[in-house]
C-alpha cells in the first residue's frame, strides 16, 4: 500500500497540496509529498465528500428512483435518470420499449452527452490547452477564453445550450427532469419542438466538427508533448451493440488487455458481478473496480470516451466514424493512446451525439404517442449505459410493496479511480520530480485528472474521501533514477 | 468592493451534485461576461482559485458568497464557516444547503446502516475480511484523516447565519440572473439590499398557481401508483389520484413537472409561513380525500375509509418530506442514543 514505509526519513518529507482540485465537477484535492530536493515521493489524490445513496433510497417506491438518482449528480442527471430507468424495466417486466419511448430516451440521452461534453471541453480545458498549462493563473477560465478567443467560447457555450434545450423538451427541465419513467417515457417530442432543434442542427454538426479539428490542431502544434503527456497503459472496459458499434445507450460489455486482445465481449450486463468486483481499503472510502479475471491488483482498468472510440469497431454515424478513423490512424495511433487524446475523443462523441439527434429528429417515431408498456413484473432490475465519463452501472431489488430494499451503483468516475492515479503519477513523474514547485507546475498534475472529466460528485454517492494510493515512491530505486532523467526539460516542452 | 466598483463573487459547495453550478452556467451567453459585472473571488468550478486563496481575504473581503450543498461532513462545516467569516453576504443557493436537499433522506436511517449497505452488502463488493473505512489510518509519514462523517445531514443555517436563501433543484436560470442583477445594483449604485433572511428568487404562493393544467374541486378517494393509472392530458394530476406536492410548494419554478405528467416533487421548499412542508402537504392531502362522509354517518366507519384512503399513499416520508427532511419539524428519525456526539469540527485561523 504505502511505498512510504521504505522511505529512509519520511518524517522529513514535505507536503504540498492542491486543494482543491480546480475546473472539476466537485470536491477533490491533491498531496504530493516531496524532499528537499524536491523529489517526489508520493501523490495522492483524495476526494472529498460523502452522501450514501445506496441507503438512503431503500424504502422508497421504485418509481420515485430515477427521478431522485439523478441527486448523485447535477452535471449528467441524465446518465442517472436513465440508467435507473432501464433498471426499472427490468423490475417493470417492459425490457423492449415501444419506439417512441426508446427513441426520445436515445434523444434525451444525445443532448447529454453532447452538452456535458461541451461544458468539459470548452469551459473547464480549453484554458489549458489553448493558453497553455503554465499560463498565467487568473486568465485560465472560460471568461479568458472568451476574452482571447471569443468565437471558440462562444461555440462552446451554445453547443451546450442546445444539448440542454434537447434535455429540456424531452425531461421538462434542464436538470434534474422528469422524462423517463419504469417502462418508457413521460412525453414525446412535439411537432414544434421537433422543428425547433431540426433548425439549428445542422450548425451544430458543423461546429462539432470544427472542435474535433481544434483538438486535432492542438496535436499538430505539439506532437512530443501530448502524446507523452502523463501517459499510461490500461485495460479497458465499454459497451457495444450486437454488431460491434459504439452504442452509448445499450449494448453488452466489451473488455480489452492493455494489448488490445479481447478479454470478454458482448457480456450481457444484468450479470455484471461475473465480471467486475469491488475492493474495499481501510484508509479509502472510494472503492476499487478490478476485472475478477485479473484480479484486485493488475484488474484495474479504463472507461470513457477514450476507450470507447478504441474499443467499438465502428461509429454509426458517417462524419464521427471518419474521425475516429483519422484519429485512430494520427501518428501511427500514439494519439489514441494519450492521456489528452481523451479530449480528442471527446469530441469524436460530441459529434456522434448531434449526428444521432438530427436522425431522431428526422425519425416521426419521436412524435408518437405509444409511450409505456409493462410486462411480468422482477424483482432485480440492472441498468447499464455509457454515461459521458465511462460505464454506469445501476443495480436494484425491489420487494412486493414495490419498495427498494438493494442498491448498487458503480459510476464512471469510480472505474477510473487507478487510471486517473496512474496519469497523475506519470505527470510527477515527468514534470514535477526535481524541480521548485510553481503553480504551473501543480496545474500540470490537475489538467492530467481533468483528461479523464471526473465528476467527483458521481464518484461520491457512497462515501467520500478517498486517500487513493499513488505509490510514486524512492523504493525501488531504478524508478527514482528513471524520475531524474525525464525530469529536464519537459517543462519547457508541454507549456 | 473592489476598486474597480465590482463587487466580489464567490460560489462554493458543500455536499453537493453540482447542479446548482451546472445551472448557473445556464445563464447562457453572460456567463462569459461574468467579469464585467463581478470580480471572481472563489469559484472552484470554473476558475483556478484555492483554498489557501481564501485563508488570504481579511474578513469580509467578498461581497457575496453563494454556497450549495448541504454540511455532511466536518470538512464542509469548517469551509462554511470559513467562508462566512470571509463573506459580507452569504446566500443559502439551492435545496440541499435550504433543506437538506433528497440525500438528507439520509436521516431516515444511520451513519453505520449507510456504511454497511455501501461496504459490506453489495454484489460486487470483494471484501472477505470485512473491511470498513476508518476515519483514522497510522501510515508511516503520519495519520491519514478523513472528513468525519456527520450522523445527520444539516442546512447551511443550521451551522453559519445566513443572509437570504434561493430556493429549488437546481433554482432556475432566469431567477438566478434576476438576483445577482438585484444585488449588484444595490451593492454598486447605493440601491437597498432585501432585508436579511429573505428567500429570494422564487414565488410567494403554491406552484398550482402557475400550473396550467386544468383544475376543479378536488375529491379524492384514493391514490394510485403511476402504473394503475394513465393520467388524462393537461388535468391536474393531483385530482386524479397521482400525488403532487404542488399545494405545500413554493412556486417560482414554473410549474415545469406537472407539465411533463409528473405531479410537482417539492424541490422549491415550503411556502412562506409555512415550516414543514410535509406537515402542510398532509393537511392538503387531508382535505381533498373524498370518503363520502356524511352528516350522521357512522364515525368509525368515516375513519376507516380515511385510513384505507391514506393507505394507499407509498412511503409518506420519502413523499412529504422529499426535499426538506433536514430543515422540517423532524429532523431525522429517532436512533435511541445508538449515534454518538459529533466531534467539533477544526476552526481555521
Amino acid at each position: 500500500m504505502s511505498n512510504l514505509e521504505t522511505a529512509a526519513n519520511p518524517e522529513k518529507l514535505r507536503r504540498v497540496a492542491i486543494d482543491p482540485v480546480s475546473r472539476v465537477e466537485g470536491h477533490g484535492k491533491v498531496t504530493l509529498l516531496l524532499d528537499d530536493d524536491n523529489r517526489v515521493h508520493q501523490v495522492r489524490l483524495h476526494i472529498v465528500e460523502f452522501r450514501g445513496f445506496e441507503k438512503f433510497i431503500q424504502g422508497r417506491p421504485y418509481w420515485e428512483v430515477p427521478v431522485m438518482v439523478q441527486r448523485l449528480c447535477g452535471i449528467c442527471p441524465v446518465s442517472h435518470h436513465i440508467a435507473a430507468s432501464k433498471a426499472m424495466d427490468m423490475i417493470l417486466g417492459a425490457e423492449h420499449l415501444t419506439p417512441a419511448a426508446e427513441k426520445n430516451r436515445r434523444l434525451m440521452h444525445y443532448g447529454q452527452i453532447m452538452q456535458s461534453h461541451a461544458l468539459h471541453f470548452f469551459h473547464l480545458c480549453s484554458p489549458d490547452l489553448l493558453f497553455g498549462f503554465s499560463s498565467e493563473v487568473a486568465r485560465r477560465n472560460i471568461v479568458g477564453v472568451a476574452a482571447e478567443y471569443p468565437d471558440i467560447a462562444r461555440q462552446g457555450v451554445l453547443l451546450r445550450k442546445y444539448g440542454q434545450e434537447v434535455i429540456r423538451m424531452t425531461a421538462g427541465k434542464r436538470i434534474h427532469g422528469t422524462g423517463a419513467v419504469p417502462g418508457g417515457v413521460n412525453k414525446a417530442l412535439s411537432r414544434e419542438e421537433r422543428d425547433t432543434l431540426l433548425a439549428d442542427v445542422y450548425q451544430m454538426i458543423a461546429w462539432s466538427r470544427d472542435a474535433v479539428h481544434l483538438v486535432k490542431r492542438l496535436f499538430e502544434q505539439n506532437l512530443e508533448g501530448y502524446n507523452a503527456f502523463g501517459r499510461f497503459r490500461a485495460h479497458q472496459l465499454s459497451l457495444v451493440r450486437a454488431d460491434g458499434a459504439m452504442d452509448l445507450y445499450h449494448g453488452g460489455l466489451r473488455a480489452r488487455s492493455m494489448d488490445g486482445e479481447l478479454l470478454f465481449d458482448h457480456f450481457d450486463y444484468r450479470h455484471y458481478w461475473d465480471k467486475i468486483f469491488e475492493d474495499v481499503k481501510s484508509w479509502s472510502y472510494m472503492k476499487f473496480p478490478f476485472l475478477r479475471s485479473l484480479g484486485p491488483e493488475a484488474g484495474w482498468y479504463r472507461v470513457g470516451p477514450l476507450t470507447r472510440v478504441v474499443n467499438c469497431d465502428f461509429i454509426p454515424t458517417p462524419f464521427a466514424d471518419k474521425e475516429r478513423r483519422d484519429f485512430l490512424a494520427f501518428d501511427e495511433g500514439r494519439a489514441a493512446g494519450a492521456t489528452l487524446g481523451f479530449h480528442w475523443a471527446r469530441m469524436i462523441e460530441m459529434l456522434h451525439a448531434v449526428e444521432c439527434i438530427k436522425d431522431l429528429l428526422q425519425d416521426e417515431d419521436i412524435m408518437g404517442t405509444e409511450l409505456m408498456v409493462s410486462g411480468e413484473r422482477a424483482g432485480r432490475g440492472v441498468g447499464v449505459i455509457e454515461a459521458p465519463r465511462g460505464t454506469l452501472i445501476h443495480h436494484y431489488r425491489v420487494d412486493e410493496n414495490d419498495l427498494v430494499t438493494r442498491a448498487n451503483l458503480i459510476v464512471s468516475t469510480t472505474h477510473n479511480n487507478q487510471a486517473m492515479n496512474e496519469a497523475v503519477r506519470q505527470v510527477a513523474i515527468q514534470y514535477l520530480d526535481g524541480h521548485e514547485v510553481t503553480e504551473g507546475l501543480l496545474n500540470h498534475i490537475e489538467v492530467a485528472i481533468r483528461a479523464f472529466d471526473p465528476c467527483l460528485s458521481c464518484a461520491t454517492h457512497a462515501l467520500g474521501k478517498m486517500p487513493l494510493e499513488v505509490e510514486l515512491v524512492d523504493a525501488g530505486g531504478s524508478r527514482i533514477s528513471a524520475l531524474s532523467r525525464n525530469a529536464d526539460g519537459e517543462v519547457a516542452a508541454c507549456a | 468592493m473592489n476598486a474597480n466598483g465590482k463587487p466580489k463573487l464567490a460560489m462554493y459547495w458543500a455536499s453537493a451534485c453540482g447542479g446548482c453550478e451546472i445551472s448557473t452556467l445556464n445563464i447562457g451567453e453572460h456567463i462569459l461576461t461574468v467579469d464585467a459585472v463581478f470580480d471572481l473571488a472563489f469559484f472552484p468550478c470554473i476558475a483556478d482559485f484555492k483554498v489557501k486563496d481564501v485563508l488570504g481575504y481579511p474578513d469580509g473581503y467578498i461581497d457575496l458568497c453563494l454556497i450549495n450543498g448541504a454540511i455532511r461532513n466536518s470538512e464542509n462545516e469548517e469551509m462554511v464557516r470559513l467562508l462566512r467569516r470571509k463573506s459580507k453576504l452569504l446566500v443559502a443557493f439551492g435545496s440541499c444547503a435550504y433543506e437538506g436537499c433528497i440525500p438528507a433522506l439520509s436521516n431516515l436511517t444511520t451513519r453505520d446502516a449507510t456504511l454497511r449497505a455501501a461496504y459490506l452488502d453489495n454484489p460486487s463488493i470483494d471484501n472477505p475480511a470485512g473491511t470498513l473505512p476508518q476515519p483514522h489510518t497510522a501510515v508511516p509519514e503520519g495519520d491519514l484523516e478523513i472528513p468525519f462523517f456527520y450522523h445527520t445531514v444539516k442546512s447551511l443555517d443550521q451551522v453559519v447565519d445566513v443572509d437570504y436563501t434561493i430556493p429549488g433543484c437546481p433554482p432556475e436560470p432566469h431567477q438566478i440572473w434576476a438576483v445577482l442583477q438585484v444585488v449588484v445594483a444595490a451593492l454598486t449604485q447605493g440601491g437597498s439590499l432585501p432585508p436579511k433572511g429573505v428567500l429570494l428568487g422564487a414565488g410567494s404562493v403554491a406552484v398550482c398557481e402557475e400550473c396550467a393544467l386544468a383544475k376543479h374541486e378536488k375529491a379524492v378517494a384514493r391514490f394510485y401508483r403511476p402504473y394503475q393509472i394513465r393520467p388524462e392530458p393537461g388535468l391536474c394530476l393531483l385530482e386524479q389520484g397521482l400525488i403532487c406536492m404542488g399545494p405545500a410548494t413554493l412556486s417560482g419554478c414554473g410549474a415545469l413537472c406537472p407539465q411533463v405528467g409528473m405531479g410537482c416533487r417539492g424541490c422549491y421548499g415550503p411556502l412562506p409561513g409555512a415550516e414543514d412542508q410535509g406537515m402542510r402537504m398532509l393537511t392538503a392531502i387531508a382535505s381533498i380525500l373524498d370518503v363520502s362522509g356524511r352528516p350522521g354517518d357512522n364515525e368509525l366507519d368515516l375513519e376507516r375509509k380515511v385510513e384505507a384512503a391514506a393507505d394507499t399513499i407509498v412511503d409518506p416520508a420519502g413523499t412529504f418530506y422529499r426535499f426538506s427532511m433536514a430543515h422540517s419539524l423532524l429532523r431525522r428519525a429517532r436512533t435511541d442514543g445508538v449515534e454518538a456526539a459529533v466531534p467539533q469540527p477544526a476552526v481555521w485561523s
